[in-house]
């Protein structure tokens, strides 16, 4: 739920700062290793968009998977979120390259004409 | 009008207000403890153990996070320890505004250690900064050893993780090699701290590796050792 908020929060500012009247669609990045769980996340979307500009909008999660690299022998590689052990030299001394994103990409906004073009005519709608 | 580039975290607001705390706990020269567990591991108690072992060198406060009471901030505040209550009324963990609060009401000057006790859970707390030096979870013995393939997200963000209860052991059918092992393959670089809070057992080494950590963010803001 905080973190849904935060989408909405950082959507809702970059919409105003845009000029949009309303947001159709919010784009996320949701690294692997993180205790974000999708499902939950659309939920709190859809109980928390309701008489906002974000009412009906769709949330798209990018989710981004697990990498590492290996300090002692230098290897990258995919791992899942349990393990972190290098598969190549079974070092322990090895840092995170990707998968702990919590971050807003982008939205799709519309302004005002676009707004009321979309209410005249729903079909024009992309 | 389309596309509009975001690009920045979601937990932006959190972040930025995390790190104005944590550039003014650097230039106090003040370490920041986010002690997490769940409800019952042992929060309370292990913060007892280590004022008892700290106390005399380092000027501790307690920020104590709760949904409700104050029951904690009370324990600690019999101590002599200045403690700050937070209720987040109903929050599953602490925010970065509310560690802000909390910190106005402490003698800043006065301190080179806060433990901030966060709200007992093993999984939100995970991904709010607060501004903190370090993540230090606590998992107790009667929870049981497959505890970090539940939720390896708290053992993966935690610098060094704490068993307490020990001298429960031989009660709980607790593995403690695989304990050890899955802890290590989820995150290789954190000690396990072995102790028993209420008895002050196995405090010594974890105390020595905060007093370590302490005096690098004492060392930065140039003062002398102790």
């Amino acid at each position: 739920m905080g973190i849904t908020q935060g989408i909405l929060s950082s959507a809702f500012e970059a919409a105003e700062n845009a000029g949009a009247e309303r947001i159709t669609e919010i784009r996320i990045s949701v690294g692997e290793m993180t205790e974000v769980v999708e499902f939950a996340l659309q939920f709190a979307f859809e109980s928390l968009t309701p008489g906002t500009m974000a009412e009906g909008a769709t949330l798209t999660v990018t989710q981004i998977p697990a990498r590492s690299h290996c300090n002692s022998c230098g290897a990258d590689y995919g791992h899942d979120r349990f393990q972190m052990v290098c598969p190549v030299c079974e070092s322990l001394d090895v840092n995170l390259l990707q998968g702990r994103e919590l971050r807003i990409d982008s939205i799709e906004a519309q302004d005002a004409d676009e707004v009321a073009a979309a209410a005249d005519g729903p079909a024009a709608e992309e | 009008m389309a596309t509009i580039d975001v690009s920045k975290p979601i937990l932006d607001r959190n972040e930025k207000l995390a790190a104005e705390n944590r550039a003014r706990f650097d230039a106090s020269g003040v370490f920041v403890l986010d002690l997490m567990a769940s409800p019952g591991a042992g929060k309370t108690s292990t913060i007892l153990a280590t004022i008892a072992a700290l106390r005399d060198r380092y000027g501790i406060a307690v920020i104590e996070g709760d949904i409700a009471s104050k029951v904690d901030a009370e324990k600690v505040k019999a101590h002599g320890i200045p403690a700050v209550q937070i209720n987040t009324g109903g929050a599953c963990h602490l925010e970065s505004d509310m560690i802000k609060r909390a910190v106005d009401a402490l003698p800043l000057d006065e301190l080179d250690l806060i433990i901030v006790e966060n709200v007992g859970n093993l999984v939100c707390p995970t991904e709010f900064y607060l501004g903190e030096h370090a993540k230090v979870m606590i998992l107790s013995v009667p929870e049981g050893h497959d505890k970090p393939y539940k939720y390896p997200g708290i053992f993966q963000i935690s610098e060094a993780v704490i068993l307490n209860k020990v001298d429960t052991m031989p009660v709980f059918d607790f593995d403690e090699a695989e304990f050890d092992s899955v802890v290590r393959s989820l995150n290789p670089a954190a000690p396990i701290f072995r102790i028993a809070a209420t008895k002050g057992q196995g405090i010594d080494g974890w105390a020595e590796w905060l007093a370590q950590r302490i005096e690098q963010v004492r060392a930065a803001a140039g003062k002398e050792p102790r």
